[in-house]
């Protein structure tokens, strides 16, 4: 497959890309209780970064937290250039729809058809009622939704009632969805955490080949120490709601990681 | 051997609260079957005539079919009338419902209104509904299609609402983080999550629009009612008894049509 243009350029020159993600003094408290404590972290842009940390050490609040699902007390977000927090709710739609994200749950509509559940991915810039079934979609859009399909490996199975697919062949529809979207950054939220080793292994193999084909920026939350150090470029290690690692996941070794994992199945 | 098994009560230990209430509840239904309820006597009288040699069951049989396709062309208008009836109903219910859904709807305030809206109409029966109606458009089945429009955007606005709150919010959250409209969440994501309980709560639509339709007539709103009110009142209890199998063949039709639906559908 061609390499995407954003691609080719960020592996011809890797320290010419930009921030994709800057996050400074981030906090998070629930009913009084800090959850984040004053976070500052940079994701360059075309990286893989892995977010590690325990149970509660605040991986999936800060996910949210990106994109405003849920609102952090304080501190500053810019992503792609943008001041996430000052977004007003119309332009924090438009913001959302350069974000992907994949969620630990599929969360697809169950009785529609895989190539349907892609083509809601084209809400992110379009509206109306062509946009909410395959068969009333623009013929672009419905050969787009196809040909995304095709890159996750289910083009096969387009009209197939989602509900009746397998738990990781699901989770890949959701990703067909996420490419459909045209997003410049994907969050991932522990994608493979639902689905049997195997699964979770290739699920997390398509996210980060895709990821590098199309030069997009990933961050991803995986429970698995071994996903962590094979398909990350970069790791922020959480806990207790601080970074306390920051660094490249070349020379880490599973030794160093232990703690982060700990609690966890 | 000494017997070791635990000794369970026979009956729960009730508090003193608790027995008072009992009491209520049954003083309550005894005063209002002795306020209400035919006396024995009278009952027995009742039952008397209604099998004597000259009684009503007598007067029914044979039934009379010599205007039978009268008959059949009001039971048409019957079903006529429950068919616009429910599916106007059903589709005024649903927008109703969508603004009466926490998730979904623009603002608590017209969450509200819509809630109140729904309640009334469920409230208020049909038969009100059609007296309303007479007085605004006059005799005839126009009234009683808005009457049975009316009471199913109260019955089926309600059970949509209530399907729509429990269908699966990841779907919806997924499509929110995506950036896509408030429409595109509803027509994407809940409808088709919901579609199984609305065509169940639409075919059960359907059958009690049915039912209610022939009673509709007997305060003039059209239909096969207005006929049965007349063969009662002329004493053509031979033409009521057609009228009253020929409702209940339609009945029973539409009810095993609308389950064979719903075991297609569903």
């Amino acid at each position: 497959m061609t390499a995407h243009p954003r691609a080719a350029q960020l592996q011809a020159d890797p320290a010419q890309a930009g921030s994709a993600l800057v996050v400074s003094r981030l906090a998070k408290s629930f009913d009084g209780r800090p959850v984040l404590t004053g976070l500052d972290f940079t994701v360059r842009a075309g990286v893989a970064t892995a977010l590690i940390g325990a149970n509660g050490s605040g991986k999936s609040t800060l996910m949210k937290c990106l994109i405003r699902l849920i609102e952090p007390s304080a501190g500053q977000i810019t992503m792609l250039g943008q001041d996430v927090l000052s977004l007003s709710p119309r332009a924090l739609r438009a913001f959302r729809s350069q974000v992907g994200v994949v969620w630990q749950k599929h969360n697809l509509v169950p009785r529609l058809s895989a190539l349907s559940n892609v083509v809601h991915g084209v809400q992110s810039r379009m509206s109306g009622p062509r946009t909410w079934f395959q068969s009333l979609a623009p013929a672009a859009v419905r050969a787009q939704a196809l040909a995304c399909l095709d890159r996750v490996g289910l083009a096969d199975r387009a009209l197939q009632r989602v509900d009746s697919l397998s738990g990781g062949q699901a989770q890949r529809v959701a990703i067909a969805r996420m490419l459909m979207q045209e997003p410049r950054i994907i969050l991932a939220d522990e994608p493979d955490a639902s689905l049997d080793p195997q699964s979770g292994q290739e699920v997390m193999r398509l996210l980060a080949d895709l990821a590098r084909q199309d030069g997009l920026t990933l961050i991803i939350i995986s429970h698995r120490m071994e996903h962590t150090l094979e398909f990350s470029d970069h790791i922020l290690g959480l806990q207790q709601g601080r970074i306390v690692m920051d660094r490249p996941t070349r020379g880490v070794d599973a030794a160093l990681l232990r703690r982060f994992f700990e609690h966890q199945d | 051997m000494a017997d070791t098994t635990p000794q369970i009560p026979r009956f729960q230990h009730r508090s003193l609260g608790e027995y008072f209430g009992m009491i209520i509840v049954l003083a309550l239904v005894l005063s209002s079957i002795a306020a209400t309820a035919p006396q024995l006597d009278a009952l027995g009288r009742g039952l008397t005539r209604l099998f004597a040699p000259s009684g009503l069951l007598a007067q029914m049989f044979p039934p009379d079919i010599s205007r039978i396709d009268r008959i059949a062309l009001q039971l048409l208008e019957t079903l006529q009338m429950a068919v616009a009836g429910a599916a106007l109903g059903l589709i005024f219910a649903l927008p109703f419902a969508i603004l009466a859904t926490d998730r979904l709807s623009p603002h608590p305030l017209i969450r509200m209104a819509a809630r109140g809206i729904i309640a009334l109409f469920r409230t208020i029966p049909d038969l009100v509904w059609a007296i309303f109606f007479i007085i605004m458009v006059g005799l005839g089945p126009a009234a009683g299609v808005l009457a049975i429009m009316v009471d199913k955007i109260g019955f089926a606005g309600r059970f949509f609402a209530e399907a729509m709150e429990e269908a699966d919010t990841g779907p919806q959250d997924a499509l929110r983080a995506i950036g896509a409209s408030r429409m595109g969440v509803i027509f994407s994501s809940v409808i088709p999550a919901c579609l199984p309980s609305f065509t169940a709560t639409s075919l059960f639509s359907l059958e009690k629009a049915v039912r209610g339709s022939a009673a509709l007539g007997l305060v003039g709103a059209g239909g096969i009612g207005v006929d049965l009110k007349v063969a009662f009142d002329l004493f053509n209890y031979d033409e009521a008894l057609t009228i009253i199998l020929m409702l209940f063949a339609l009945v029973i039709a539409v009810e095993q049509g609308s389950s064979w639906i719903r075991s297609k559908l569903i």
